[in-house]
């Protein structure tokens, strides 16, 4: 590694840690999008991770890292890093995925649109389950690492995002289309989620335990088949209610317990996370490229 | 040519000086007419600041004073605008000038705001 190299590495690491932390606020859905976008310059850490175990599969931990940018007000990109562990079968890196999120109206409305587009590069073997589509079911998920890694997936993605906020409640429905670059035909889901903070009204004093930082929720999502074989029939189906506590600190931890819905489901799946954010990140970055102060 | 620079620069000025006042004014005067229901609430004030120094310090300054691409808060258009104004533009914000949409917080929350952006 070159000096310069290791220089910008250094001084981006050290944007990061300078940087004051701040409130991810994002609510408490895994998988549900709402409409709300990333701060301008801010940057998110996510880790989010998803336990289960399929009919006669092996326990398998499915985690993504997230790191998520505000470009602007109205543009959000996020870059995800998957990999698993599979008990008895050791585990492995499964492939990256780049998504951007656009909001299509400026200002506020009873319904929110934001359009999302995503590029994955994974492998068969990625189990972080960060959308159900098609009929994907436990039968995939039992299928053993030593095989499902050499299938390619190669997939754009593209969500439709609505968005609203009501008297303290948000209610959140995605539409979702997935194509696999090479062949494969459209494949379809969706993802509902209502969730609410347990006090509307913040307190005077900083803290941890107290009803403002805590929301609660439920999430709603599943498979609609294809272009070709459009609808629920043989498609897995999911119920979870999840919750989210964030810290005085700005860290925020969601945990969701998920039960399958259909006999295709995976009967359980655990998930939890963590995530925390840098405000201004791009600025102090930028500002330390240029011999500044963060 | 030079007549071109002065006016952009003279425009850009004009821009600069707008900044937030710009936004209260891009309000419709209905917004105005909205009470704050938090107006009397004594714990309103301090609570408001905890919000303010979570969500709005690190792009309006710990003081409201203002950065690069942020304007200062303390400014005679912010506090003489009506509570009902500043909640307008806490919720929607302005995607395009890089101010972001706070309607994910609960209204009370963001009246606890407006009060501590009154209050001084």
């Amino acid at each position: 590694m070159t000096t310069a190299r290791l220089k910008y590495l250094l001084a981006a690491a050290a944007a990061l840690v300078l940087q004051p932390l701040c409130w991810a606020g994002e609510g408490p859905f895994f998988i549900t999008y709402t409409h709300q976008m990333e701060e301008p310059g801010n940057l998110e850490f996510a880790f989010k991770t998803v336990m289960g175990k399929p009919d006669g599969g092996n326990r398998f931990f499915g985690t993504v890292a997230e790191f998520e940018y505000g470009v602007t007000g109205w543009w959000t990109s996020e870059l995800y890093l998957d990999g698993q562990a599979t008990r008895r079968e050791g585990a492995l890196f499964t492939g990256y995925r780049w998504e951007n999120r656009f909001r299509l109206l400026s200002h506020e409305h009873w319904i929110n649109p934001v359009l999302y587009l995503e590029f994955e590069n994974i492998n068969g073997a990625d189990k972080s389950l960060l959308e159900i589509v098609n009929h994907d079911g436990q039968e995939a998920l039992g299928s053993p690492n030593a095989e499902a890694r050499f299938e390619k997936k190669r997939e754009m993605e593209a969500k439709l995002i609505l968005g609203s906020y009501v008297k303290g409640w948000t209610i959140a429905e995605n539409f979702i289309a997935e194509k696999n670059v090479r062949h494969a035909p459209f494949e379809f889901g969706y993802a509902v989620g209502v969730s609410r903070p347990l006090a509307m009204a913040a307190r005077p004093d900083r803290c941890n335990f107290c009803a403002e930082n805590v929301q609660v929720g439920v999430e709603l999502y599943g498979g609609l088949g294809t272009h070709e074989q459009f609808g629920v029939g043989g498609t897995s189906h999911y119920i979870a209610p999840t919750v989210a506590w964030t810290l005085a600190s700005g860290t925020t931890l969601r945990i969701s317990p998920g039960f399958g819905t259909t006999g295709t489901s995976a009967g359980y799946l655990l998930r939890f996370g963590v995530s925390y954010e840098a405000a201004q990140f791009g600025r102090a970055a930028r500002n330390l490229f240029r011999g500044g102060r963060p | 040519m030079s007549t071109l620079r002065i006016g952009c620069f003279l425009a850009a000025i004009g821009i600069a000086a707008a900044g937030g006042g710009a936004l209260v004014q891009s309000a419709p005067a209905i917004a105005a007419k909205l009470q704050n229901p938090l107006e009397s609430d004594e714990h309103a004030p301090p609570a408001g600041a905890k919000l303010y120094a979570r969500e709005c310090a690190s792009c309006h300054g710990v003081n409201r004073e203002g950065r690069r691409n942020a304007p200062s808060l303390n400014r005679p258009a912010v506090q003489a605008a009506a509570p009902g104004t500043l909640f307008w533009v806490l919720r929607n914000g302005s995607l395009h000038r890089g101010m972001p949409s706070f309607a994910h917080l609960p209204e009370a929350q963001r009246w606890q705001i407006v009060t501590y952006l009154r209050g001084r």
